[in-house]
């Protein structure tokens, strides 16, 4: 069962590593357990809630359903690195204002996904929004809160590229 | 409220009672730095998978383990035998529960299994994925035994009996017979006969039930990390089981990963963990994957009921008559049993109604399939399922609209206090209010024209209505009675530091709801102190006072109070310092943003930094007989009432496409009233994430079985949760009627939205189909039952 151990590396939040690794590990333990940023959540182990979406080389993807082996010398961000960026802190802002979190554990990849869709359509409408986050389940907010708060960061910039606009 | 609360600090202009503020405790989760229990990572830490049974009855001849024993990085293989040997054995019945059965249940089965998922050995390793390795080369001989899975056939003459102790497959019976049932239905104009199905589901928590435990055996302790809403009764049950004194268990339990009431439960898994830590004397680590969390997560609401209602010509509801049947899995679930549902289900049906004549039967019963017991709001799906699916047939059947039958039949806003036909006992609710802000709210009279309109150009719409009452603030008539180690009670600790900033450890758990938020608007409206200067401890049993946890919206009513009670005693006791340094009297002095201020004027004294310091650092300077005392501890139970109803009203407006069998949802309307409202965002979030629960046992969630108890869709791909696109936005208002018993005044809140979600759904859809004279009355409401039922397919 045990295959030999491959040497990988790749960026991830901005630092090289380089780790031996067994072939099965999937990038969402190996982000877990190898480099201990526990922010990357794994829920359903099958790429369907969304709580393990991490950004590679500027795409969303699922950690639970890639192996580490398949991202050799990519760049991967995950939620701690870009908290620390602050490269969304107004969505997180948002998030925490209108509570669009409970128990926070499908927070690191709704945001994820909201901050891809906010640079694909800077003027997603509510159904629009649904739809770009319908594969991140949430069982505790309902969404609607989620939806509030990515409406909100999409005005708050539109506003903010208005106002330099005049 | 009353002039008397005008000097009462929760209601002053500047208190948080009543505001929305964000949750502190947030942020971290924001910034994927939470402490969830699988980021737990101990020294010499290893972790268990086990080999659940892939029968849903099967007797064990033989388990083979010599080939997983020498597997690469296994520390141990374990059988049921094993593991007795440390964990006792468990039984899940509750004394209050009389004439309740069931059979002894160990941490690993015995002898046979029962059902599909029951945990069978446990493999411990160096990794999880060694642990798994190891599992297939475990030899299990199995004798496959027939099943027993249809909850009514259990008792039939012919059905296998799980258990042979018990002597059939009954675990539980109760009856009910109140006013005059037969004369009702003897003179009623109409009787409307119904069967309805709740379908089998589960909580499906986005954190999977996770548990660490680490045994010390050189200080006899062991420290649990667990994803639990309950640590105190947690700590009891593993002292017991495992023998170990209970001052040397230590449950700590960090962020929550959802809950639901499936972390409310004690599993066997769990139980093996802490057995094998105990038996290894290092960390032990067992995280549920989906699949296993499927299997083994608590189910609940697997339910059928023949339901009869009486109605007269003018509207007049003169009787509920209902049977209700459940099948529970094979064993009833620890310590709360398996029986509360169906005690819910008798308790609760027709609650909201005049009615004073009522029958009912409740069965549940032994069967092959994975346990249930108690999730979000425990039988108020069912109950209000079952109460308003009758009440809109009453209508239908005599022509009524049915907010108006509602309206004649709800109990009045002024007949209060009074009681159910049951005998539940309701302080003071507001149906009726409830009802006109709702009927405002979704704009009735302009729905049912555009209903008209739609049915013009063949387009189905229907209104669904469904008025409920929830239980909340439970008391010691749940559990404590019945023998349970579940305290009612809840103790909050407050401790001013020496730099005048305060500390609240409290006995709830947080899990999301603001459990935590809440406290500490609670402490710092009763001690006169801003939210930032206050930090709130949670989920430790070695720091936090005794408490229950956080289950049965029981967090901002019990221990909402406590930390009042205990904000106001610290602020006595901060006074009374502050009287002796400034030389004047206590009464004559308050407290308020942080600062000792007088109380005619609000002329600033002193900051409590400053009570801190001569406190802590120059307790010389005050007088030698005088003891100053920053820390104060509260506790609360209700006493009056065993528990506290609250009550309220669903409202939808959907449509129904007659080609696919799809919904639409075109409007949702929330009016609840949970007493005092402390947090208006966190309530209304708590309706919202709770419809939509509610909204996934009626559309979408069910779990299916083949008729060997097999479980058909034990993935998340296959079985089926709300996502964003298949949910409405969620209107909320709300009436505040506090209850009288606490200070505060604050009922629950958590179960309010799941607890009507499907029959407002019911409702609406049957609205929709009744030109084509179609019904529903099994969840989920499918596209193919609803084709269905219009005789499309």
């Amino acid at each position: 069962m045990t295959t030999e151990k491959r040497l990988i590396s790749l960026s991830v939040n901005g630092e090289l590593q380089a780790k031996i690794v067994e072939p099965r590990m999937s990038l969402a333990d190996f982000l877990r357990i190898e480099l201990e940023l526990t922010g990357t959540h794994v829920g359903c182990e099958s790429g369907v809630c969304g709580a393990c979406t991490v950004n590679i080389n500027g795409q969303t993807a699922r950690a639970c359903t890639i192996l580490a082996v398949q991202v050799e010398g990519d760049e991967v961000t995950t939620i701690e690195g870009a908290s620390e960026s602050g490269e969304f802190r107004d969505l997180q802002d948002a998030f925490h204002a209108r509570n669009a979190l409970q128990c926070g554990f499908c927070t690191p990849g709704m945001l994820m996904m909201s901050a891809e869709l906010l640079t694909q359509n800077s003027k997603p409408c509510r159904q629009e929004i649904r739809e770009y986050l319908s594969g991140n389940y949430c069982r505790c907010t309902g969404y609607e809160a989620i939806v509030d708060a990515v409406e909100t960061v999409a005005q708050t910039r539109n506003a903010r590229v208005g106002e330099q606009d005049d | 409220m009353t002039n008397a609360s005008n000097d009462n600090h929760l209601f002053r202009p500047n208190s948080y009672i009543g505001r929305t503020v964000p949750r502190p405790n947030a942020k971290r989760l924001l910034n994927g730095r939470g402490n969830y229990t699988d980021d737990t990572k101990l020294p010499r830490m290893v972790h268990v998978a086990f080999l659940r049974s892939p029968y849903a009855h099967a007797r064990i001849n033989k388990i083979d383990k010599n080939q997983a024993i020498k597997a690469p990085g296994v520390v141990a293989v374990v059988d049921g035998h094993d593991i007795a040997e440390v964990c006792a054995p468990w039984v899940g019945v509750l004394a209050h529960l009389e004439g309740m059965k069931s059979a002894e249940q160990h941490a690993l089965a015995i002898e046979k299994a029962s059902w599909e998922g029951e945990p069978v050995v446990a493999i411990v390793a160096s990794t999880r994925a060694l642990a798994e390795d190891a599992l297939e080369l475990i030899k299990v001989e199995w004798d496959i035994l027939p099943v027993v899975t249809d909850m009514e056939a259990a008792l039939g003459e012919d059905a296998e009996i799980i258990h042979e102790s018990l002597g059939d497959n009954l675990a539980w019976r109760r009856t009910m017979d109140a006013g005059d049932v037969g004369a009702s239905f003897d003179h009623a104009a109409h009787i409307i006969e119904e069967r309805y199905i709740s379908n089998r589901h589960t909580g499906v928590c986005p954190e999977s039930r996770s548990i660490v435990a680490d045994f010390n055996s050189a200080d006899d302790q062991m420290t649990i990390y667990q994803s639990t809403q309950a640590p105190h009764m947690m700590q009891s049950l593993f002292a017991k089981h495992i023998g170990l004194d209970t001052h040397k268990v230590r449950v700590i339990c960090n962020d929550v990963g959802g809950a639901y009431g499936i972390k409310v439960h004690a599993y066997p898994d769990e139980f093996a963990t802490v057995a094998l830590s105990y038996m290894l004397g290092r960390p032990v680590k067992f995280v549920a994957d989906r699949r296993e969390s499927f299997l083994s997560d608590i189910h609940a609401r697997d339910h059928r009921i023949d339901t009869r209602v009486a109605v007269t010509a003018n509207g007049e509801i003169t009787a509920f008559e209902i049977d209700d049947w459940t099948g529970v899995g094979p064993y009833s679930a620890y310590p709360r049993t398996s029986a509360m549902e169906a005690l819910q289900v008798l308790n609760f049906t027709g609650g909201q109604y005049r009615n004073r004549n009522y029958k009912g039967r409740a069965t549940v019963v032994y069967q092959n399939k994975t346990p249930m017991s108690q999730y979000r709001a425990v039988g108020h799906p069912i109950v209000t399922m079952i109460t308003e699916g009758m009440v809109d047939d009453a209508a239908r059947a005599i022509g009524m609209d049915p907010l108006e039958i509602r309206r004649r039949n709800l109990i009045a806003d002024d007949a209060y206090p009074t009681t159910s036909a049951s005998g539940l006992p309701f302080e003071k609710l507001s149906h009726q209010a409830s009802l006109d802000k709702l009927e405002k709210m979704i704009n009735y009279a302009e729905l049912r024209k555009d209903q008209a309109a739609a049915r013009e150009r063949g387009v189905y719409r229907g209104i669904g209505i469904a008025t409920f009452i929830e239980m909340t603030n439970p008391g010691v008539a749940s559990y404590g009675v019945g023998g349970a180690p579940i305290t009612a009670q809840d103790g909050a600790t407050v401790r001013l530091d020496a730099n005048g900033n305060t500390t609240v450890a409290i006995g709830v758990t947080e899990q999301g709801q603001g459990s935590e938020t809440i406290v500490a608007q609670c402490v710092a409206s009763a001690l006169g102190i801003t939210l930032d200067s206050i930090k709130v401890i949670t989920g430790d049993t070695d720091v936090t006072p005794y408490g229950g946890g956080t289950w049965g919206s029981r967090g901002a009513g019990i221990a909402g109070e406590a930390a009042v009670q205990a904000g106001k005693a610290l602020r006595e006791n901060i006074l009374e310092v502050a009287a002796i340094m400034l030389q004047t009297d206590a009464d004559s002095l308050d407290i308020c943003e942080n600062n000792v201020i007088n109380h005619r004027d609000g002329e600033v004294r002193m900051p409590l930094s400053e009570i801190g310091r001569i406190c802590y650092f120059r307790p010389d300077t005050l007088p030698p007989d005088f003891q100053a005392e920053l820390v104060a501890t509260r506790h609360y139970v209700p006493r009056q009432y065993p528990f506290a109803f609250t009550n309220g009203v669903q409202g939808c407006y959907i449509e129904v496409d007659i080609e696919t069998g799809l919904i639409a949802f075109k409007k949702y309307c929330v009016v609840e009233d949970c007493g005092r409202v402390i947090n208006p965002q966190l309530v209304d979030e708590q309706i919202r994430g709770g419809v939509v629960q509610g909204i996934g046992g009626a559309l979408f969630e069910e779990c299916r079985y083949n008729d060997r108890g097999e479980l058909l869709n034990g993935t998340m791909s296959n079985y089926l949760l709300p996502t964003m696109t298949d949910v409405p936005d969620i209107e909320v208002a709300h009436i505040e009627t506090p209850t009288s018993e606490s200070e505060l005044g604050a009922k629950g809140a958590g179960e309010a939205g799941t607890g009507a979600a499907a029959a407002a759904i019911m409702n609406a859809i049957n609205d929709a189909l009744s030109p084509l004279g179609g019904k529903v009355t099994q969840q989920p409401f499918t596209p193919e039952r609803i084709l269905s039922a219009i005789g499309k397919i």
